[in-house]
């Protein structure tokens, strides 16, 4: 098993294009596992680390471990550094891949995310976030999903610039901040043998969550969030009018100025006095700071996790209600003969 | 004496377990490590593991017991509510070395419980088999210790069920191992609808056996089936109707609505970057 060495600086290779994320079973079922009991103890996000491999086009994550909430008494880098020198006496992969986060609805975008991940991938070139979606997964459909800063992304959080001069010159906007890359799962044939034996240990019914009818409150619950963010995007909208109505109301009173400026020294010439100095506008008239961008940005892309998600579920309980009709035209057909 | 004490393991226990086992070292057939969990009421649920380097010689065993510690106080910063419960080991027997292995463990915690999952296949079959430590003897005479068979069974969370049976999935036919994506939403239900049609299937084509008395008839199975078919909901046709339609009409309404703000959104943004300074 080819590994690299510390999860150290490396140089990035113009080609190390990942397309797709390999995940081992041993991997999903401890992220799972952990991001559950964080769900039921406190409504914090779960972190952790992914360790793994590179090998040609794929990231291959092997294993992975959680972090502990965030504590002043203790260093998280030191812990880190620990957690994978003892897991490398056991041989385990040690190369730090990436991280995994726990979400609600898969809702994950948000500043210190964006800052999180730039790091990462600024000292690791493959490094991706996992994100597992906690309610969802309750519900019966696990969502694990990877991605990763596409690379205008991190041009634009290098050079800090939130203006719209400098967003509309990378043409990024809030569907290209990331991309998502495609996950896959693998077991091992030993691992395939141990789960056989497991499944005669559970029963057939168990799993079968999925197959729920009700909808009403995750609808609620999903809605009530859309519409939080939609009302904050809506602020950050008018912010940016505001904006822009102070921008016009300025270059209008530049150029009255101007005028009148010009009209006295057309006076004073017709008078034969010395014209006024001349003065800098500018300086007259401070130009407004432009209102950055992210933030309307991470809200925009917000919103469209959150109604992706929203038709995904609708789609998927339109599918439960139309199969409930078929069982009960059946059992008409039924009763009628 | 706690002989009362039954096992219940988490799946990922069991994914450590096998994939500490392909990674030991080329010199090492048995693998050892902590077990981790909670004790209550006589049932002793293992939420946890990590594997702990050791050697194995002819007549004694070593095994890093520092390691042992800071790897569980390392899990404790994250998870304070798991103690050690006992020790696991891979292989299909208990040997004079994991008596000493025990009496180590049994240092930390009040009972420790023996967990073996046999790696390497002895029976065809990766049994999962757990033991206490029972001392024996003659009061003032030689004392010594057995291990005896606790009840070992599977428990866990909702979520792990389905991430288990998203892993299951690997199992591909003729034994080659294959590689699964999670699904889609959607997917997912037209799976588990074929699923459901297949499985009625199955039920018809044994009726039909039973009534052209090619199979014999089973009085349980016919109990079931009967369960079965009266366990649809009776609901008149026009008050099924009522319901069906108004959720029907509830998502399409939430579709359309999710549709326009994406929409919305793609045209603010293209307004936004058009007119600014």
């Amino acid at each position: 098993m080819a590994s690299r060495g510390g999860p150290s600086r490396r140089v990035p290779e113009s080609d190390a294009a990942i397309t797709y994320v390999q995940c081992d079973g041993l991997a999903v079922m401890k992220i799972v596992k952990h991001c559950h009991e964080e769900s039921c103890s406190n409504m914090e996000v779960a972190q952790g680390a992914l360790l793994g491999l590179v090998v040609e086009n794929r990231l291959e994550i092997t294993n992975c471990f959680p972090f502990p909430k965030h504590d002043e008494a203790m260093d998280e880098e030191e812990y880190q550094l620990d957690m994978m020198r003892r897991l490398r006496r056991v041989n385990v992969d040690h190369f730090h891949v990436g991280w995994y986060q726990s979400a609600d609805v898969g809702n994950f975008l948000s500043q210190s995310l964006l800052e999180s991940q730039y790091h990462y991938q600024t000292s690791i070139e493959e490094s991706v976030v996992v994100i597992y979606d906690t309610k969802k997964s309750a519900r019966g459909f696990l969502t694990l999903k990877a991605y990763r800063l596409t690379p205008q992304a991190i041009a634009m959080y290098k050079e800090n610039d939130y203006t719209p001069e400098a967003l509309r010159n990378l043409k990024i906007g809030y569907e290209s901040l990331f991309v998502e890359v495609p996950i896959v799962i693998r077991n091992s044939p030993l691992t395939n043998i141990m789960m056989s034996e497991l499944s005669e240990m559970i029963p057939e019914e168990e799993g079968s969550k999925f197959l729920d009818l009700g909808t009403a409150s995750v609808l609620e619950g999903q809605l009530r969030s859309l519409m939080e963010r939609v009302d904050e995007l809506n602020q950050e909208a008018i912010k940016f009018n505001r904006y822009q109505q102070l921008v016009v109301r300025q270059q209008q009173d530049k150029h009255r100025w101007l005028l009148k400026r010009a009209q006295e020294n057309a006076a004073r010439a017709a008078k034969d006095e010395a014209p006024l100095p001349e003065e800098d506008v500018n300086k007259l008239f401070k130009p407004h700071p432009v209102p950055p961008r992210l933030n309307p940005m991470i809200v925009a892309g917000q919103i469209n996790t959150y109604s992706q998600h929203i038709s995904q579920f609708c789609s998927q309980s339109l599918a439960k209600l139309y199969l409930t009709q078929a069982l009960q035209n059946a059992k008409e057909g039924k009763q009628n003969n | 004496m706690a002989l009362n004490l039954t096992v219940k393991v988490h799946p990922v226990v069991l994914f450590q377990i096998v994939d500490a086992y392909e990674r030991r070292n080329a010199d090492s057939h048995r693998v050892i490590g902590t077990l981790l969990g909670t004790q209550d009421k006589g049932v002793v649920e293992v939420t946890n593991c990590f594997c702990v380097p050791h050697k194995e010689h002819a007549d004694q065993v070593e095994a890093e017991l520092n390691y042992a510690m800071d790897v569980y106080e390392l899990n404790r910063r994250v998870n304070a509510s798991e103690n050690i419960v006992g020790w696991w080991a891979t292989g299909n027997e208990v040997t004079n070395h994991s008596s000493v292995i025990h009496e180590y463990y049994s240092r930390e915690c009040r009972e420790p419980v023996h967990v073996t999952l046999d790696t390497g296949l002895g029976g065809a079959r990766m049994g999962l088999r757990a033991y206490v430590c029972v001392a024996l003897g003659v009061p003032r005479g030689k004392q010594g210790c057995m291990f005896t068979p606790v009840d070992v069974g599977l428990t866990h969370y909702e979520p792990e069920v389905v991430g288990l049976q998203l892993c299951q999935k690997t199992m591909g036919a003729g034994g080659r191992a294959r590689q699964v994506q999670p699904l889609a939403d959607l997917a997912q239900v037209a799976e588990a609808a074929a699923r459901l049609s297949a499985l009625l299937e199955q039920v018809q084509a044994y009726v039909e056996d039973v009534l052209a008395e090619r199979a014999a008839p089973n009085d349980a199975v016919g109990r079931q089936l009967l369960e079965l078919v009266t366990a649809l909901p009776d609901l008149a046709a026009d008050s099924f109707a009522d319901a069906f339609n108004s959720g029907v009409k509830d998502l399409l309404m939430v579709v359309t609505l999710a549709q326009l703000i994406k929409t919305q959104l793609q045209l603010n943004e293209k307004l936004t970057l058009l007119t600014s300074q």
